[in-house]
């Protein structure tokens, strides 16, 4: 049998899962662990060139190409920055052996269920899979033991199963629409037939589905008024989880709302589900954007910002059409790319001041030059400023926002500009003025944040053709 | 489908329903922990049920799991547990009793308006199946809400889950998903009482929740 890259996706995280578990030795299995995550994303590249059938349980199109690659990649780069910090926080004794085991054991099973939630074809097993995804991160958010990574793991496991527990009965309700049609049996929860039929789909039940997997997935997502788990999940956790986090579980839990925004836009008489993602997307933006401005704590801050960027993209989504939905995908892919690479940088930065607290740390651009204007860098492009790929991103969204809904965009423009100013006022005391707190030497492998961010100032200046005619091909699937 | 089938369907699926409100009140933790067993005695029972009537006998391997694993297994071992640790046997609640049922009333009262008008055309089996399903769901939101202990926090979202089964089973013919939902909530069974009780255990002196939103917050 030929060598099938969509199984392979799936297979060498859960076989590097197994071994990682079974093997003692830190540095062998770090090295292990980026090996892995390389050859994942060797297999999701050459999907672009070897494309199998969609078969009852995995399916293989653009659109999730797209995610896939860009999961992979980050998760590529994730795990050598994961490397040289789980390597500090040994040394600390802040985490130990049998922890940091568990930790990439568990780190290759949720690029597993990533990839899995991804690539099903089955609304079922897709369901399976981001819970899967939710238990490994409540692991990993735990794993320091302290009573705030405790609170924060509680918080997350409890708010995160609530709305797996909508979801999946979101997922009841589409299978019951989906049942008088395609009739009984698997055909009625695979995704390639669900789209062709779901134009004789009982449209009440459907929107009723749709509300249940909007409260449930958005959850994941951290849309506001749903986020609470968010902030505490990415300050407490090791830095590596909050960059995946932050940068991929939240959009393949997106991945999913768009999914099944797809299933009802081929339901004329169903409700239009862009409204709803519109309002919550501005709340969210508008709401992250004021938390920004009182957080004392450093990835906390970033976290809230985080929320505001889901925000900003389900908006574009919510809008609909060809523009906002290339500009939404294209802010999706800069987001994951620049705010990984934000917390690779304050990984590292409070790893040397020994503290998250935004009041210990200040003036990194004189003390730590690399990190600090990596920092700044980074904050600079997640605050949408030119020539940086965000703001073409953002451009985008409020341009194509201001041709169709002059309302919305002004609320859009105020959201995005309380949050620019929120981020500099921050950014101002941590990376400039008087050098504050300890000044432990940097052991930080800068290669992923750079990286990322060069990949950033890349599309800000020039995009390839292939990457726009990529993208637009996406975004006219999104309908 | 004979009128027995489905007077007996819906009996247990009421049923359910019934003992959810049950649950609701008890401030007790070992009273919660009997009327949970019941719940899952229940749910196996209705399981059970659909299957003979659907004809589908995977799903009696649903009504096993539901039976041995959640209507014996999880109610003994938190008994150990709440032993073990030495827990306060009381619940604290959030609100009072009266607020708690006129609330989970609501709760049911609207989850059959939703329900029952927006699948009139659904057989009526499925149909108030789902009905009663979404109740239990709520009423285990509600649940999970107005305790403060994490045993009550969890057992509300069991009885949650069982809402959730109640209405992949009632949904019929539905593939691959019982077994696999069931697989994962032994798995939440899992870590919930394994690790989190121990861990939290391990930091704290109460397994009260509140104890936890001590630490809320910025530091």
């Amino acid at each position: 049998m030929a060598f099938d890259p969509l199984v392979g996706v799936l297979l060498v995280p859960a076989i590097a899962a197994a071994l990682l578990a079974a093997l003692p030795d830190y540095r062998a299995t770090a090295r292990l662990n980026v090996a892995a995550t390389t050859l994942t994303l060797a297999c999701a590249l050459s999907l672009f060139f070897r494309r199998p059938q969609p078969g009852p349980y995995l399916l293989i199109d653009d659109l999730n190409g797209t995610f896939i690659v860009l999961t992979t990649f980050v998760g590529f780069t994730t795990s050598v920055f994961s490397a040289s910090y789980i390597g500090h926080e040994l040394e600390i004794g802040r985490l130990t052996p049998p922890f940091v085991r568990f930790y990439h054991a568990m780190y290759q099973v949720l690029m597993f269920a990533m990839n899995l939630a991804l690539v099903a074809n089955n609304i079922g097993l897709m369901w399976v899979a981001i819970e899967l995804a939710t238990l490994t991160t409540v692991l990993m958010v735990g794993i320091y033991r302290t009573h705030e990574a405790l609170e924060a793991a509680w918080k997350y496991f409890i708010l995160g199963s609530v709305g797996i527990a909508l979801a999946l009965f979101g997922t009841i309700l589409v299978y019951m629409a989906a049942r008088p049609v395609v009739g009984e049996g698997l055909d009625a929860m695979v995704w390639t037939v669900l789209v062709k039929r779901a134009g004789a789909f009982d449209p009440a039940l459907l929107d009723v589905a749709f509300v249940f997997l909007l409260l449930g997935y958005g959850t994941k997502v951290g849309l506001a008024p749903l986020h609470a788990w968010l902030p505490d999940a990415h300050a407490e956790g090791p830095t590596p989880i909050s960059a995946v986090l932050s940068g991929l579980l939240l959009n393949v839990a997106l991945y999913a709302l768009l999914r099944f925004k797809m299933l009802l836009a081929v339901n004329t008489a169903a409700l239009a589900p862009g409204p709803l993602l519109v309002t919550l997307g501005l709340i969210s933006l508008v709401f992250a954007a004021f938390m920004l401005y009182r957080r004392r704590d450093i990835k906390r801050l970033f976290a809230y910002s985080s929320i505001e960027h889901m925000g900003i993209i389900a908006f574009a989504f919510g809008m609909g059409g060809p523009l906002a939905n290339f500009a939404g995908l294209l802010h999706m892919t800069m987001h994951s790319l620049t705010k990984s690479a934000i917390f690779f940088a304050v990984g590292h930065v409070a790893q040397v001041k020994g503290t998250q607290r935004i009041a210990d740390i200040g003036g990194l651009t004189q003390t730590h030059p690399v990190l600090g204007w990596g920092l700044t860098l980074g904050v600079v492009a997640i605050a949408g400023l030119p020539p940086l790929g965000i703001f073409t991103s953002e451009f985008l969204v409020v341009s194509s926002t201001f041709a169709r809904a002059p309302l919305l965009a002004i609320i859009l423009v105020f959201g995005l500009l309380v949050g620019l100013a929120g981020l500099f006022l921050r950014l101002n005391g941590i990376a400039f003025g008087e050098p504050r707190g300890a000044n432990a030497e940097a052991q930080a492998s800068y290669a992923p944040m750079f990286a990322h961010l060069a990949l950033v100032l890349a599309a800000g200046i020039y995009m390839p053709p292939a990457l726009v005619a990529w993208f637009q091909n996406v975004a006219g699937l999104l309908g | 489908m004979s009128r027995i089938d489905f007077d007996i369907a819906h009996l247990l699926a009421g049923l359910l329903v019934l003992i959810s409100f049950l649950e609701l009140y008890q401030d007790r933790l070992y009273a919660l922990l009997n009327v949970f067993a019941l719940h899952a005695l229940v749910l196996a029972a209705s399981v059970a049920w659909q299957a003979f009537i659907q004809d589908a006998p995977h799903l009696y391997v649903t009504a096993a799991i539901a039976l041995v694993f959640k209507a014996i297994i999880i109610p003994v071992a938190l008994h150990r547990i709440i032993v073990r640790l030495g827990i306060h046997r009381e619940i604290e609640k959030v609100v009072g009793v009266g607020p708690a049922m006129l609330a989970g009333m609501g709760l049911v009262a609207l989850s059959m308006v939703v329900m029952l008008r927006v699948t009139p055309g659904a057989d009526p089996l499925a149909r108030e199946d789902l009905a009663f399903a979404l109740s239990v769901v709520l009423l285990g939101l509600l649940m999970m809400v107005t305790r403060r202990n994490a045993v009550g926090q969890v057992v509300g979202f069991m009885s949650l889950e069982n809402g959730l089964v109640l209405a992949a089973t009632g949904a019929k013919g539905m593939p691959l998903v019982v077994e696999i939902s069931v697989a994962f909530s032994i798995l939440i069974a899992f870590i919930v009482i394994g690790i989190f009780l121990f861990r939290i255990r391990e930091r704290f002196d109460t397994v009260d929740v509140q104890a936890l939103d001590r630490f809320r917050g910025e530091r």
